[in-house]
């Protein structure tokens, strides 16, 4: 016990001793989240909209001329006919179109059904998604003050719709994946290095002639970025939380726990690199390569799994980081229970338990 | 008192013999110098002994326990130098000594009273919050090997220690071996440098995996008729039929 004490405290001192770790461990997360952040709240102002309006009544009437006059929109097009709304879209300067039922008022007041479509553009998911925010709004305010005697006669839907990417499943889910790629670089990509580099110096050799147990060196190696991956976990969170206004929605402790599993797998595959390369190049490579950019990329984190190619939906089932982000998202944005991600949980948990048994076995391996 | 004993010691990867049937038996106290050309199986046979590998064949003791069965016991007992300098470059001079001690169970009392003892004989006593990166090689190297028998083992291995320092240098060096002999500790070095032959007690010469020859430096080199040891070495390294790397 003394002799490990003694090892975590010598990983520490190679961590805080070296700048680049250092920045890597503080400011990148910090970094990451302010870029996903501000690349998804960037203020929209002036888009152009097109609206049809078959009713034209006072109800509808009243509710373009706010839009109009609202800093946010710019009414380009009153539309004749539904046919010209692909038409419009198609034509590329349109970010909305809005659509109104027939005899909107009078449904509103009898039937209770009253809809307004808005059609955004998904092919630019953040956009689409800030400008119905902003034209809902804008149209429950104006209900607000037109039925301020009779509240409950608001019955008006709103239907937003987006054309081209319905699922819009990532756009806003941004801090989850954050969270995804920060620990899955700290636990995999710096343990790996970091024994990497004392194969490189010679150091390890040295350690497998002291009396120092394998497993023990490598426990040893562990146990600061799994400290280190706690710390930007909670980073996260208290940015994201405060700084970002993104709650969480759901239970802290489920949010935790799904987390602390990822991590212990993060940290396996992390071990398991390192058995394999014994060059910090090769192993910066192999977890840059193959863990960090299908993290990115298949995770769903920036891009929705289900719009992906067959083949590629099935590798993201291997992706650690998915099931991870889809766990996060559900606790954290939707705020469902610990029962909706049993699933998630019980994978991520076997992908641990059957990653630490290999990398421990291959550990051992390398040893003759 | 033997320290380490080995029969017909073999080690194969595949259809390769890296060593090939060696025999050899050092005593306590000795210096035994492990001579050979670059792949003629040094570090393999080195590696056995120090519990780092299992031979294929052959049986072997190291410090009175067996090298198949009882490498724990053996870690515990043996100090090892490897030939790269293999100290924590980014930690200090004291921490490295504390790190390593640590490994090898010293109560930290004795560690505090014995670094000071030691940091004053090395003369290191001004640099010992110094990061090792900063200290020149000579340093390094006295420093690594102070480090591998700070726990005293019953014996050293040394695998090539003065590889890149000049003369001067590894003569201080050399200083510091014999003060560990005297000592009782026993000293397993391997070295590219002729003129470090000479100053071992004993020293044996693989070529192509094999002992092709035992004994004092003086007895070596009038068995070869040669008057020094790189003669001697030349000789048989000629003979060689593996290519060194």
């Amino acid at each position: 016990m003394k002799q490990f004490i003694a090892f975590i405290k010598k990983e520490f001192h190679h961590i805080f001793r070296d700048t680049w770790t250092m920045v890597i461990l503080l400011l990148l997360p910090i970094l990451m989240l302010i870029l996903f952040g501000y690349a998804l709240s960037t203020e929209i102002k002036s888009v152009n909209i097109a609206i049809y309006d078959p009713s034209k009544d006072s109800l509808s009437e009243e509710i373009i001329r706010k839009l109009e006059s609202s800093e946010y929109f710019n009414i380009i097009r009153m539309l004749d006919s539904p046919f010209q709304i692909e038409e419009e879209f198609q034509a590329g300067n349109t970010g909305m179109v809005l659509v109104f039922c027939e005899n909107f008022y009078k449904n509103t007041l009898s039937k209770g059904d009253a809809q307004i479509q808005l059609l955004t553009d998904g092919s630019d998911p953040n956009t689409a998604v800030t400008i119905t925010n902003y034209a809902s709004g804008i149209i429950k305010s104006v209900m607000r003050k037109s039925f301020a005697s009779n509240p409950d006669a608001i019955r008006v839907n709103i239907i937003t719709k987006l054309i081209y990417n319905p699922e819009m499943k990532s756009a806003y889910n941004f801090v989850p994946g954050v969270m995804g790629m920060v620990i899955m670089l700290i636990c995999a990509m710096m343990t790996s290095i970091s024994i990497a580099r004392e194969k490189e110096t010679g150091t390890m050799e040295i350690l497998l002639a002291s009396p120092m147990k394998p497993l023990l060196i490598i426990l040893s190696k562990a146990v600061p970025y799994f400290f280190l991956s706690c710390i930007n976990l909670l980073t996260i969170l208290l940015f994201s939380v405060f700084l970002l206004k993104v709650p969480i929605a759901g239970s802290l402790i489920a949010l935790l726990t799904v987390s602390l599993v990822y991590i212990f797998v993060s940290l396996a595959i992390g071990l398991l690199i390192s058995s394999i390369t014994s060059s910090q190049l090769v192993a910066l490579l192999l977890s840059g390569m193959a863990l960090m950019m299908p993290a990115i990329y298949l995770s769903g984190m920036i891009f929705p799994i289900e719009n992906m190619p067959r083949g590629l939906q099935i590798v993201a089932q291997i992706i650690p980081a998915k099931w991870y982000i889809v766990a996060a998202r559900n606790i954290m944005i939707k705020g469902l229970g610990f029962s909706s991600i049993l699933k998630e949980f019980a994978v991520l948990s076997g992908m641990a338990l059957i990653l630490i048994t290999i990398s421990f076995k291959k550990f051992k391996l390398r040893l003759e | 008192m033997t320290v380490i004993t080995a029969e017909n010691l073999t080690k194969r990867f595949g259809d390769f013999t890296a060593v090939n049937h060696i025999s050899f038996s050092i005593k306590r106290g000795e210096i035994f110098g492990f001579l050979g050309a670059n792949g003629a199986g040094k570090t393999s046979a080195m590696r056995m002994l120090c519990g780092l590998s299992i031979p294929t064949e052959g049986t072997g003791h190291v410090a009175g326990f067996d090298i198949y069965s009882q490498t724990e016991q053996i870690k515990k007992n043996i100090g090892y130098m490897s030939q790269r300098f293999s100290l924590y470059e980014d930690l200090t001079v004291k921490e490295n000594i504390r790190l390593f001690a640590g490994i090898y169970g010293i109560k930290s009392r004795e560690i505090a009273s014995r670094t000071d003892a030691l940091l004053q004989k090395l003369g290191f006593m001004s640099e010992r919050n110094t990061l090792v990166q900063r200290l020149p090689l000579g340093w390094k190297q006295k420093l690594s090997f102070s480090v591998a028998i700070f726990h005293e083992p019953k014996l050293v291995f040394l695998d090539e220690p003065t590889g890149g320092v000049d003369p001067a240098t590894r003569r201080q060096f050399w200083e510091l071996i014999y003060d560990a002999a005297e000592r009782g500790i026993t000293v397993f070095v391997t070295t590219h440098y002729m003129d470090e032959a000479e100053y071992c007690n004993r020293v044996s010469i693989m070529v192509d995996g094999r002992i092709e020859a035992l004994d004092s430096p003086r007895n070596l080199r009038e068995q070869f008729h040669s008057n020094s040891m790189d003669g001697v070495f030349q000789t048989l390294a000629r003979a060689a039929v593996r290519k060194g790397d």
